[in-house]
């Protein structure tokens, strides 16, 4: 715990993301904790995704500092320790979910009981021997997650991994993600449901490539007395574009 | 790069295609049928499809590789496969060998049996052994499969991936001596078709379908087919990237 308190898991500062000649993160600094589950919240198109992704060191960033576990984002020693699922499900449809696992397993150099330790954490068991593009949305992207689970790693960045799922499956995540943060795993979870902002430990609440909180829930609905996170959501919209 | 990524890697590619009968039964029906069917225009032409036939059973799996492997790699980009492996230690010429070695394996495949029909049950003859016209078939394969790998890296979508084919290949197969021997070629276009590798896989064709005895020339011609092909995986490994805009 010590080690954690000292080093954040995830350090960003001064992050500025083009994308397409459109300047989607203007200018973002930020930590996260490790062993916690942070919810980063916002409308589709408010730059989840480009920061997702230069945390995992796949987009281009014009500056800025992004470090994940001490290292910069993308750098080879994080490649064994960082979970990645992405805003496509990024799983290979000729393929079953076994095969997919067992193929991603043998990259990460991840043990091959892993693939049915994530199958079982995904409630995908039944379904390991069909072919993924035969599968339904919600289950292609517990394929995605299991994949993400793959080799246990430190950091999980995870792009909206409870979409369309049904509710008791959505709640089995939330609590598998508590448990892995329980562990020392440090999990960034994206999501524009703003009622899944209950479920996390803090929340980053984002617009248009910039925080408007970075706060626990409690604290954010004491501080703004919305009774939703919603209801908070458009307050500080509001006190943003009024000031 | 790593062995046992490199054949993670071919393996899987190799399952794709077991989940997916129609397609890889079309890469093998599809040379056969055209094979046949240049056999059947040829009937009575004398030795015609001795003379063209050997030449062209090289180029079907050539241009058929090409068309699979561009999109296949495609795929992985638009569908963010290539992405997620690329935030994973995996070394990006894993990637590109990984997947010749699974389109070489199915070359071999493809030439055995195209082969096997053409000599077999069109009555094709070559001079020298039918199986090095075979060694040319799986080689031709394998450079499809290094150009597509490294063309689709200039391509967005499958559309345009499909359109490198007449662009890369067609002016290629112009210039390999088919049409006009290579030597009676303008000046210019002669020098460019000694450039090109598919000048060298008609060449040692051709070579196969004068003489019985296996000329070091033969193999000379394979050796260069083989240095287009690694130097074109190089750089398709050279141009993936692992951050995108």
């Amino acid at each position: 715990m010590s080690v954690a308190a000292q080093c954040p898991a995830i350090h960003v500062a001064g992050l500025h993301v083009v994308r397409g000649g459109t300047v989607v993160i203007p200018d973002l600094s930020f930590e996260v904790p490790a062993g916690q589950v942070t919810g980063l919240l916002g409308p589709s198109g408010c730059g989840k995704s480009t920061l997702m992704r230069s945390l995992v060191g796949v987009q281009i960033v014009a500056s800025g500092t992004v470090e994940v576990l001490g290292e910069p984002a993308g750098s080879v020693a994080l490649r064994s320790r960082l979970g990645y699922m992405g805003q496509n499900d990024a799983v290979y449809v000729d393929l079953t979910a076994r095969e997919n696992l067992a193929y991603f397993a043998n990259i990460l150099g991840a043990p091959g009981t892993d693939v049915d330790r994530v199958l079982e954490q995904v409630d995908m068991v039944r379904h390991a021997d069909a072919l993924v593009g035969r599968m339904s949305g919600g289950q292609v992207a517990r394929v995605s997650l299991a994949t993400a689970l793959l080799g246990g790693p430190e950091v999980m960045v995870l792009d909206e991994p409870t979409v369309g799922l049904d509710p008791v499956l959505r709640r089995d995540l939330w609590m598998l993600f508590h448990r892995l943060a329980d562990g020392g795993t440090t999990v960034l979870v994206s999501s524009h449901v703003m009622e899944e902002a209950s479920r996390c430990d803090r929340l980053l609440l984002m617009r248009e490539g910039r925080f408007l909180a970075d706060d626990s829930p409690e604290g954010l609905l004491a501080r703004t007395g919305q009774r939703d996170v919603e209801a908070a959501f458009l307050a500080l919209t509001d006190e943003a574009a009024a000031s | 790069m790593s062995g046992t990524r490199t054949l993670s890697t071919s393996r899987r590619v190799l399952r794709q295609l077991r989940h997916d009968p129609r397609t890889t039964a079309l890469m093998i029906v599809a040379p056969v049928a055209l094979m046949g069917l240049l056999a059947w225009i040829l009937y009575g032409e004398g030795n015609g499809f001795d003379r063209f036939g050997p030449v062209y059973l090289g180029v079907f799996p050539l241009v058929i590789m090409f068309l699979v492997t561009s999109v296949a790699t495609l795929r992985e980009r638009t569908r963010g496969t290539l992405e997620r492996l690329l935030t994973m230690p995996l070394a990006k010429p894993d990637f590109v060998f990984g997947y010749a070695l699974a389109f070489g394996v199915f070359a071999i495949l493809q030439a055995a049996i195209v082969s096997g029909f053409s000599f077999g049950l069109f009555g094709m003859q070559v001079a020298g052994s039918a199986w090095l016209v075979g060694v040319v078939a799986v080689a031709d394969a394998l450079l499809g499969t290094a150009l597509g790998l490294f063309l689709s890296s200039f391509a967005t979508t499958e559309f345009q991936a499909v359109q490198f084919m007449p662009i890369v290949l067609i002016p290629q197969l112009f210039l390999s001596g088919i049409l006009v021997p290579r030597d009676q070629l303008p000046t210019l276009l002669h020098w460019i078709s000694n450039v090109l590798p598919m000048s060298y896989a008609v060449d040692a064709t051709q070579r196969v379908m004068v003489s019985a005895q296996v000329v070091a020339e033969f193999w000379w011609d394979i050796a260069i087919i083989g240095v287009w092909v690694v130097a074109a995986l190089l750089l398709g490994a050279g141009t993936l990237r692992r951050r995108t805009p």
